[in-house]
């Protein structure tokens, strides 16, 4: 394929459209609410009413808005129908003929759409993420034609260097940086390793991308392999996520059909293949030197740093390693320059950032916004707040390696540097909110259990530390503690933070410690010493009163 | 995520006894490792495999793919115990996985896995006596927008209620058993 057939084929795209078209979301979200249902039951009325010629049924990403689900959007009346059935499909059809069904109707002018930017996302809900001409259709590959044609690695390099761009993993690691540390170190080969093991519970960002837009994804391994001097690479998915791994396949599948991976892509020497690796349930495995291992079949523990992967990767060769989000990023930086990336966000950090927005809140979904956008505005005006007129106590972000964000710390701007401020961390993107009845030091017992699991003992702080801060907070909870054990949970997280191998260990004290830092009065009146509160019984038995505490300590 | 012990050996047989006579799920298996050039650092996709066909990974299983790979058993072992996806003890005919990641447990996740666990009178991780059902929990997986999520047989299932869940146990635990 070169230039002239990636612009027939989009041409073509576009030419063959019909006139109406019905984008019903598929993702994994609606799929679970009977999507597949939704779009058969469409594409049947529509025969039945001699209107296939004229309206195209297309199968799209996350439409984001989760909890409306079935979600399905109409072209070219601008309209959304929410918790769609099987049965709704005459009236769907009849609406696209300015009929008036019962048809439930999102306001798209709610400020859960209107406050949204799309740069990552601006394909999800769009195009069809199982036909790769769909993507071409949305400009996909001109990105990656115009790195091989016209511009050398290094100002690949420097672009993405320019445009400012972070890790969207977490960290916030400065990409054209380690980009660039790949691109100098030199290796018989090179790996770009895409980190799609999407571990933090209550994130669903990645999985929506690629079950989405999957090309995207490839497309910005592509220009990263280039950039970088790399000729083969790997995407580390989870097994919890059969549809993205699915897509993921026929994505690349078809871009090998046109020539789009594999070798001598655009005609030129440049060769770049791509591998799946399924990855079987393992939270560290998203710390990069313990996927590196996975990758290589092996047991997923990490081993220190330096040398960091992209001086010593896979099988000891310099290798890349970026999340989905940061990969999604990349074609349309190179599209719209480094300059309109720069231009969006704060200072210290660029762009946009989706966010799987869930918990006790009015309306859960996927959403993108702009870098610097306050809490507040996230949760109150995109949300809508919580449910029932109940308040928002806490925002929790950035999973076990994250805290909880206290309802008064809401105006804080969205950006790495004032959540680590807070003592949380942007992490990958998961937010989830919680209101009154939630229970911060239960929460904080929950992130523990869950980096006690997930320990995976290599080393000693983090494999016998985490127990230990666990058997300390259900001990806390049931109202056995005293202020000796709250002192020496605060010590074993600072040993633990200070003395863990990896990321995994060093950031699970962070639920508790934030916890303790805006929440401290909830351990204190457990604490056996002190009086009992009023607001939270201490049942005869020395339990906390509530079903979460008194259930969950059993088990 | 712990794998119990807890169903008798007769009520799965085990697969390996028909090997090398016959069972044709390893001759698959086979093919599959070959396709993979039988590369070691293709055991983790081996695994997957494997589990796929056999339903879960018994020692004899284990051997065979050590051999093929030219493997130490121990490395095999060490990976296969490793991860969380892999069980070595056979699952019952339905599985129940309760999602307890974050967006679910504010939802009542909890609540949701101590109603199937006193519906079916097992824990996390346990199988039922008459491997009718297998309990499970997932630590996300990513349905956070339609909290709190039940996986059946495969099948994600979202907002479910304790009489949801009840209901459903119920009808895979009663079906058959007059």
């Amino acid at each position: 394929m070169d230039h002239i057939d990636l612009l027939e084929t989009k041409n073509r795209e576009l030419r063959t459209r019909k006139p109406l078209c019905l984008r019903v979301c598929m993702a994994a979200g609606c799929m679970s609410s009977n999507g597949q249902a939704v779009k058969d039951s469409l594409e049947k009325e529509i025969r039945a009413a001699g209107l296939a010629d004229q309206v195209e049924v297309r199968r799209v990403g996350c439409l984001r808005l989760c909890c409306e689900g079935p979600l399905v959007a109409s072209d070219p009346k601008g309209e959304l129908y929410q918790k769609v059935t099987p049965d709704d499909a005459h009236a769907v059809v009849a609406a696209l003929k300015n009929g008036n069904g019962e048809l439930k109707r999102g306001d798209l002018q709610h400020p859960f759409f209107s406050r949204q930017m799309s740069i990552v996302l601006e394909n999800s809900g769009v195009v069809d993420p199982e036909r790769i001409e769909s993507y071409i259709a949305a400009d996909g590959y001109q990105a990656l034609h115009h790195a091989l044609m016209e511009m050398e690695p290094k100002d690949v390099v420097d672009t993405v260097f320019r445009s400012g761009l972070r890790g969207r993993g977490g960290a916030g690691y400065p990409t054209g940086l380690k980009w660039s540390t790949v691109a100098k170190t030199s290796g018989d080969r090179k790996f770009v390793v895409c980190n799609a093991d999407e571990g933090d519970p209550g994130a669903f960002m990645d999985r929506s991308v690629l079950e989405s837009d999957p090309q995207r994804v490839l497309e910005g391994m592509a220009i990263a392999a280039y950039a970088v001097g790399a000729t083969q690479g790997y995407i580390y998915v989870r097994a919890e996520y059969p549809l993205a791994i699915a897509r993921l396949n026929t994505a690349i599948r078809q871009a090998k059909q046109l020539g789009l991976l594999g070798g001598g892509i655009f005609e030129s020497g440049f060769t770049f293949n791509v591998e799946i690796r399924i990855g079987a349930g393992a939270f560290v495995c998203g710390e990069e030197t313990a996927l590196l291992a996975s990758v290589e079949g092996r047991r997923g523990t990490p081993r220190p740093r330096p040398p960091f992967p992209a001086e010593s990767g896979l099988w000891g060769m310099p290798t890349l390693i970026n999340n989905v989000e940061t990969f999604a990023n990349v074609p349309p930086i190179l599209r719209r320059g480094a300059e309109w990336f720069a231009g969006i966000g704060t200072q210290q950090s660029k762009g946009t950032k989706v966010f799987a927005l869930a918990g006790k809140i009015q309306r859960t979904g996927l959403i993108e916004v702009p870098m610097g956008m306050p809490l507040r505005t996230i949760v109150e005006e995109i949300g809508g707040g919580a449910p029932e007129g109940n308040q928002i106590k806490a925002v929790q972000t950035g999973g076990p390696s994250g805290g909880c964000i206290p309802a008064n710390e809401l105006d804080t701007p969205v950006d790495y540097e004032s959540l680590v401020r807070l003592g949380s961390i942007m992490g990958s993107g998961g937010m989830i909110v919680m209101d009154q009845s939630t229970d911060m030091v239960d929460v904080a017992r929950f992130f523990m259990g869950f980096c006690m699991d997930e320990s995976c003992g290599k080393c000693i702080p983090c494999r016998a530390g985490t127990v230990q801060m666990h058997a300390l907070l259900e001990k806390i909870l049931k109202g056995q503690a005293t202020l000796r054990d709250l002192q020496r949970l605060e010590e074993l997280c600072d040993m633990v933070k200070n003395t863990s191998l990896c990321g995994l260990g060093q950031t699970a004290p962070n639920p508790v410690l934030s916890t303790l830092r805006f929440f401290r009065e909830e351990y204190l009146h457990r604490l056996r010493s002190l009086p009992i509160s009023p607001g939270i019984p201490i049942l005869p038995n020395g339990s906390h009163h509530g079903p979460p505490v008194a259930e969950a300590a059993k088990t | 995520m712990e794998t119990q012990a807890a169903t008798s050996p007769e009520t799965v047989p085990s697969k390996t006894e028909k090997h090398p006579s016959g069972d044709s799920r390893f001759r698959i298996l086979e093919v599959f490792a070959k396709r993979h050039g039988c590369r070691q650092d293709a055991l983790i996709e081996i695994l997957h495999k494997a589990q796929e066909l056999f339903g879960f990974l018994d020692e004899g299983l284990l051997l065979f793919i050590a051999r093929t790979l030219k493997l130490p058993p121990s490395r095999v072992f060490g990976v296969a115990t490793f991860y969380h996806h892999f069980t070595l003890t056979p699952q019952g005919e339905h599985t129940c996985v309760v999602c307890m990641g974050t967006a679910c447990y504010v939802k009542g996740a909890d609540r949701l896995l101590a109603t199937v666990e006193k519906a079916s009178g097992i824990k996390a991780g346990e199988t039922t006596s008459d491997a009718k059902l297998s309990l499970l929990t997932a630590r996300c997986i990513g349905a956070c927008g339609i909290a709190p999520a039940v996986v059946y047989d495969g099948e994600v299932t979202p907002r479910q209620t304790p009489q949801a869940v009840t209901e459903r146990i119920k009808a895979w635990l009663n079906h058959g058993s007059h």
